[in-house]
């Protein structure tokens, strides 16, 4: 029972924060290189005044899956940084904190890119 | 005769976007909702396979798997099919932004790997990434000032 409520906030928070985004694309026509940008600025926006860490407890996934928690965890990892090592923390700790998805999603894009055959050429 | 039909026309114009929009929510919020759901998943799993990892390692490797996933998707020309059912469910979600890198690299792979792949990789995640360093950068050089605010 513990585990279906687990997933069922997780469903919740995860997809109302899409439909917001989705909000935005139907109101405003943005294209998904801004909703990306703003959702970041928003995740970061939202750790930096101590807000995101309760999101992150109850929707789990939800709430770092989406784009939010990537800046949510740029901005952790700043904070952090900054707060242990002083200017050399504040410019390292927010690129270290996301360094395993940002090298993950170049390396896997470069390979898949190689290897794949674009759907249009067919 | 005509004016009740003009009337009719404007009623349903204004209500015509409103049900196609609210299925586009209801699709954004399924497809994002079912993304983070199986993002979940995989976190369980990691936490029962890999017992010693700190927490912050495991949501790391979770997005990488989710990121692999998305990327292998995006090659079969699966993840399109997903984006056009789901909106911003499926931009908002981490696989979204590996969907943005990997998507703009295989289309332009014929103009070279250089100038074609590796150029175009960056059209959507370059401003992310620029926004994204810049903002915990300047985070962090408040956390540097305001130091007594953060402890």
């Amino acid at each position: 029972m513990e585990i279906f409520l687990t997933y069922l906030k997780v469903f919740l928070v995860g997809g109302l924060i899409c439909v917001i985004g989705q909000l935005l694309i139907n109101y405003t026509k943005m294209t998904s290189s801004r909703i990306l940008v703003i959702f970041l600025l928003l995740g970061a926006f939202l750790e930096t005044i101590g807000v995101y860490k309760y999101i992150e407890e109850f929707g789990k996934a939800g709430a770092t899956v989406p784009i939010l928690g990537f800046g949510s965890s740029l901005a952790k990892g700043a904070i952090k940084g900054a707060l242990s090592e002083g200017f050399l923390g504040a410019l390292r700790g927010g690129i270290e904190s996301v360094a395993v998805g940002f090298a993950g999603v170049i390396v896997i894009a470069f390979i898949v890119g190689l290897l794949a055959r674009p759907k249009t050429k067919q | 005769m005509n004016e009740p039909n003009q009337e009719y026309l404007k009623l349903v114009r204004k209500t015509m976007p409103k049900t196609k929009h609210f299925s586009t929510l209801l699709r954004a919020f399924l497809v994002g909702g079912t993304i983070c759901s199986i993002g979940q998943g995989i976190n369980d799993i990691y936490t029962l396979v890999f017992k010693d990892m700190p927490k912050e390692d495991i949501t790391a490797i979770t997005l990488l798997t989710i990121i692999f996933i998305t990327a292998v998707l995006t090659g079969f020309g699966v993840y399109d099919k997903i984006g056009a059912f789901g909106g911003a469910g499926s931009i908002i979600p981490i696989t979204g932004f590996a969907n943005a890198v990997v998507s703009p690299a295989m289309e332009r792979k014929q103009e070279g790997i250089i100038l074609g792949l590796c150029d175009n990789m960056f059209s959507v995640a370059g401003p992310v990434i620029v926004f994204g360093i810049s903002s915990s950068v300047l985070v962090g050089i408040i956390a540097l000032i305001f130091k007594s605010w953060f402890i």
